[in-house]
């Protein structure tokens, strides 16, 4: 069983390997042909570039870096040059036609947008390699090898760990748990991996590749960096769920909980999505929630979906039913788990691939009050920033009160979309739990966190007076809840950042919390009496 | 200001103090040689085995005490002069007070074997234990386990979280023979075996042997057994930790005798939790209850006579709970290891032999006595109602859903273990369903 386990991790580190390995190979062959496409495609208007792009790069081949760098080196270049020209004009004046041609020639560089939306297209048409020539190889030696690692590394405790129970042995004393050398080093691969998914796709061509097949059967589309996203977040999701299975075999709301919560993943967030695109509808995810899903009433998702008939129209009203309806009626009778760890996709993740870090999140008062404004300074946020967007597009006006729209939406999907929810949210896993995300920036949660705290019938219930203060539940609390202070005074736990997971239920030695749906008549028992002794009633 | 100094900073002394200030503005002093602050003894084992750092078994964070005013002082009391109300510490000084506290725990019991004073011999109460037991760890191969409780069973799964041998020596036929029952004695000692605990049963320590370096090397049994190991557990309960208080004034028993408001018969000294023995338990309990729950109650009790509203200590039923390995166990009410002549009972076990659920009662008039419950959670509130509302048997088996407590969708035994009833007492009965207004006692 130990060696099939070593065997297990070796074959996955393999896999790794090879996913990480190929994004150094493979050349980039500029034909004149294909240089051309992009310009026209891009709207390139700067001769300048053109010219010097022709000279330097056409009929040559080059490596992802070494295309990808001149690319832009030639951009700015073209740029400052025509820059140069309009500041002269101006002093001059009485050019204003020149000067608008001119202006239309600069080619913006922005280091978040640049690789993503200038030179990934042309790097992605131009490639050659072994992943793009042999792609359900590529798939089987990335994917394929550390799936399979993955699962023959995972199954075997089934027999080593003994009999079901909890199995939390040795977690703050292994490197890869304890915010040791073995966790830095995933931190770091997670958070290189974000950012070159959101701001530098071009360098991840050939595990897009490596995707290619599977997106032809699914959508008929070829891969983007979203579809691989999407297809690593099912892998590991569902990887990570046969882990889950079993860890907690002996306890049924886990199995269920993490069954329900891979299953909307896989079905909601990746297969119903991508045959929508099949028969040519609006990619679209029946679950995912505004605000958490900031680009629900944007202008361009707002008009694909009015332009996709009535099943476009119906998805418009249902966005809008689910997040003023469907997901208050739904916390007040089962609390927000229903949606943080039963069937978000972030949720999923931190359920499944986070559950070995759900320990390192920070239980301190002063962690608290720090969540507290920040979580909801994003749901403000984000409510402004939607706000602005849909005045916008029923009025027309460019900006309101003085702030552009546009940069309005950029800022907060660069800062909150992908810094905070991707690149800190998921890699910081290792260092500060699985759930820094959902914990203080997911606006949603914060929304439903208010109608968990206001109105709810879900609460953990304290057992009488059979707490030992031990510090399990706070411990392995992935919302950094101290639920023992409530506990050991015999108090129910009403929070409104408690996702229901219900692992500091699994992990009590003595029985003490139950999550329960009830009469919310005396949820919150301020005045909480320990049973056990008679006659005095205390404030604790 | 009223000085109350209080001695030992476990649950009792602990609970007293928060207790004093949420009353009181009194000047409040925790003295204690073990650590800087209050941490949780009951979870030491999760300590070593990795589930939790040392951090996370405080209770309280580290502000706290100041933002309580509650002073915190690192020192060993050598002695106490209650005439001049002065405590003498280890590092010299000397310190005042107008009321004392004596929360000083309980330490393992040796019975006088020889070798029990050896080198990696030694039980599992202080933190200095855990980190005594973490040095002889890395070059131990087997320990052998004295006495068949609760800390035996703890040190044992810690052991085998680190891939070393146990060696478990119990005096009685089964596991905890002293208070469980015989059929839940045998459904642990099963489930100890299940993790490969190597259990010895009737079978009691003689000797303990030396190494060169004045290490154990191996035990010899009363049936003079020897059995090669590097670490001897004693886990054959705790007595009082009154050493340093023989040669004093205040009257010593097998801890610091007390009355129903847990004064000492020395004026302004007052003892609680483990080491503090009634004269006469005012409920008619054990004078010695060595459970984290009586020193939590003891402290609430006390803070309210040092504040001036004299309160007798009154705990209400019995309860308890603790965790063999894998399996939950609590129980409420008595259920003594042996069937008294007035008592009948109900047992009902899960053929899967792990999860169990014994209810004990009156004889002549099915009155509910106790609960015993392994692997099924039960709801306080709900059985101690059933218990001191003197609810009968019929009653109980019929309400049973209201007293689960197990996670959602946990496979639930209320019809199974109702058609046993059924069957033993020739009724037809049916289980209710769970209602919250009998659980909350709404209405």
């Amino acid at each position: 069983m130990k060696l099939i386990k070593n065997i297990g991790l070796l074959i996955c580190i393999t896999g790794f390997s090879f996913f990480i390995g190929s994004i150094f190979i493979g050349e980039y062959h500029l034909s004149q042909e294909k240089f051309d496409n992009w310009i026209n495609n891009k709207g390139i208007k700067s001769e300048i570039f053109i010219a010097d792009a022709s000279n330097q790069l056409v009929g040559k081949t080059f490596s992802a870096f070494a295309l990808s760098s001149k690319l832009i080196e030639l951009a700015e270049k073209s740029s400052e040059i025509h820059q140069t020209n309009i500041q002269k004009w101006q002093t001059e004046g009485g050019q204003d036609e020149k000067i608008n041609k001119e202006w239309s020639k600069v080619i913006w560089i922005d280091w978040s947008k640049v690789h993503k939306d200038f030179t990934f297209p042309l790097l992605q048409s131009t490639i050659n390699s072994s992943a793009k020539n042999n792609q359900w190889l590529a798939f089987f030696l990335t994917f394929g090898l550390a799936i399979i690692g993955g699962l023959l590394y995972i199954i075997p405790d089934f027999i080593l760990l003994g009999p079901a129970g909890i199995k939390n042995n040795k977690l703050f004393q292994h490197s890869a748990t304890n915010r040791g050398w073995g966790g830095m080093l995933v931190a770091a691969f997670f958070i290189i991996f974000y950012f070159l998914l959101y701001f530098f796709p071009d360098f991840l061509i050939n595990p897009i590749l490596a995707t290619n097949p599977i997106s032809l059967a699914l959508s008929g589309n070829s891969a983007s960096q979203w579809f691989m996203y999407g297809l690593i977040y099912c892998s590991v999701m569902t990887v990570f769920a046969v882990k889950m299975y079993v860890k907690y075999r002996h306890n049924l709301y886990q199995v269920i909980r993490t069954t329900v919560v891979w299953f909307f993943q896989i079905a909601f967030a990746f297969l119903i999505p991508e045959m929508l695109v099949r028969f040519n509808q609006p990619w679209y995810d029946f679950k995912n929630a505004w605000p958490l899903n900031y680009t629900f009433f944007f202008d361009w998702n707002i008009n694909s979906l009015l332009d996709s008939g009535n099943l476009g129209l119906f998805m418009l009203v249902w966005g809008i039913l689910l997040t003023l309806v469907v997901i208050p009626v739904m916390v007040y009778f089962l609390g927000k788990r229903w949606y943080c760890s039963w069937v978000c996709g972030c949720g999923g993740l931190a359920e499944t691939l986070g559950d070995p870090y759900r320990h390192l999140s920070d239980k301190s008062l002063k962690a608290w009050k720090f969540e507290r404004y920040i979580i909801h300074l994003v749901l403000v946020f984000a409510t402004v920033m939607t706000g602005a967007t849909l005045y916008t597009y029923f009025s027309g006006a460019t900006t309101v009160l003085g702030v552009q729209t546009t940069s309005l939406q950029s800022w907060y999907g660069f800062w909150i979309g992908s810094i905070f929810a991707g690149v800190i949210g998921t890699g910081f896993y290792p260092i500060m739990g699985n759930r820094v995300w959902c914990r203080f920036g997911c606006p949603l949660a914060a929304y439903l966190g208010l109608v968990q705290k206001i109105k709810s019938r879900f609460r953990i219930t304290t057992n009488g007076g059979q707490c030992i203060s031990c510090g399990n539940c706070s411990t392995y609390c992935e919302m950094g809840i101290d639920v023992r202070s409530y506990a050991q005074k015999g108090q129910n736990i009403v929070r409104s950042s408690c996702v229901g997971c219900g692992v500091c239920s699994a992990v009590c030695p003595r029985g003490v919390l139950k999550l329960e749906n009830a009469p919310d008549i005396d949820r919150v028992n301020d005045n909480p009496i320990l049973i056990g002794k008679e006659k005095i009633t205390l404030n604790s | 200001m009223e000085h109350v100094v209080i001695i030992g900073n476990g649950i009792a002394g602990t609970t007293t103090a928060r207790h004093i200030r949420k009353l009181s503005d009194k000047k409040i002093t925790i003295i204690s040689a073990e650590t800087d602050h209050f941490f949780s003894r009951t979870a030491l084992m999760y300590i070593y085995m990795g589930h939790m750092k040392f951090e996370d078994t405080k209770p309280y964070e580290d502000w706290f005490w100041k933002k309580n005013r509650i002073n915190l002082l690192r020192a060993f009391v050598q002695n106490i002069d209650p005439h001049k109300k002065e405590l003498k510490l280890n590092n010299g000084t000397t310190l005042a007070y107008d009321k004392l506290v004596l929360a000083v725990g309980s330490k393992p019991n040796k019975f006088g074997w020889p070798g029990q004073d050896l080198d990696a011999v030694q039980g599992l109460y202080s933190y200095q234990d855990l980190e005594r037991m973490e040095k002889y760890s890395p070059t131990t191969k087997r320990a052998v386990i004295v006495g068949g409780g609760l800390i035996g069973v703890e040190m044992a799964e810690m052991f085998l979280s680190r891939g070393i041998k146990v060696t478990f020596l119990v005096r009685e036929n089964r596991f905890w023979g002293g208070v469980l029952p015989e059929k839940e004695g045998n459904l642990i000692s099963r489930h100890l075996k299940e993790h490969h605990v190597d259990l010895h049963f009737e079978t009691e320590l003689k000797e303990i042997i030396a190494d060169e370096n004045g290490r154990v090397k191996h035990i010899i049994t009363k049936n003079d057994k020897q059995i090669e190991c590097e670490f001897v557990g004693l886990t054959a309960g705790v007595s009082p930790n009154i050493a340093f208080l023989k040669d004093g004034d205040i009257a010593l028993n097998r801890g610091i005798l007390v009355n129903e408001f847990l004064e000492t018969n020395t004026p302004d000294i007052y003892a609680l939790g483990d080491c503090a023995e009634f004269h006469k338990h005012p409920t008619g309990r054990k004078n010695l209850e060595q459970v984290w729950y009586t020193g939590r109650m003891m402290g609430e009790t006390l803070a309210q006579t040092i504040c001036d509203n004299k309160t007798a200590y009154r705990p209400g039923m019995w309860f308890n709970s603790a965790k063999f390995f894998d399996i939950e166990y609590q129980t409420y009410g008595w259920v003594f290891a042996q069937l008294q002549n007035s008592e009948a009972e109900f047992y009902w076990e899960h053929q899967n032999g792990k999860i169990c659920l014994h209810l004990v009662y009156d004889k002549t008039n099915k009155k509910l006595l106790g609960i015993n419950t392994f692997g099924i959670r039960m709801r306080h509130e709900v059985c101690e109602r059933w218990i001191t509302g003197e609810k009968t048997m019929d009653y109980i088996m019929q309400h049973l859903k209201d007293a689960n407590f197990d996670p959602e969708f946990f496979k639930q035994y209320e019809n199974e273990i109702m058609n046993q009833y059924n069957q033993k007492n020739g009724t037809n009965l049916r289980v209710k369903k769970r209602d919250w207004k009998r659980i909350f006692a709404l209405n």
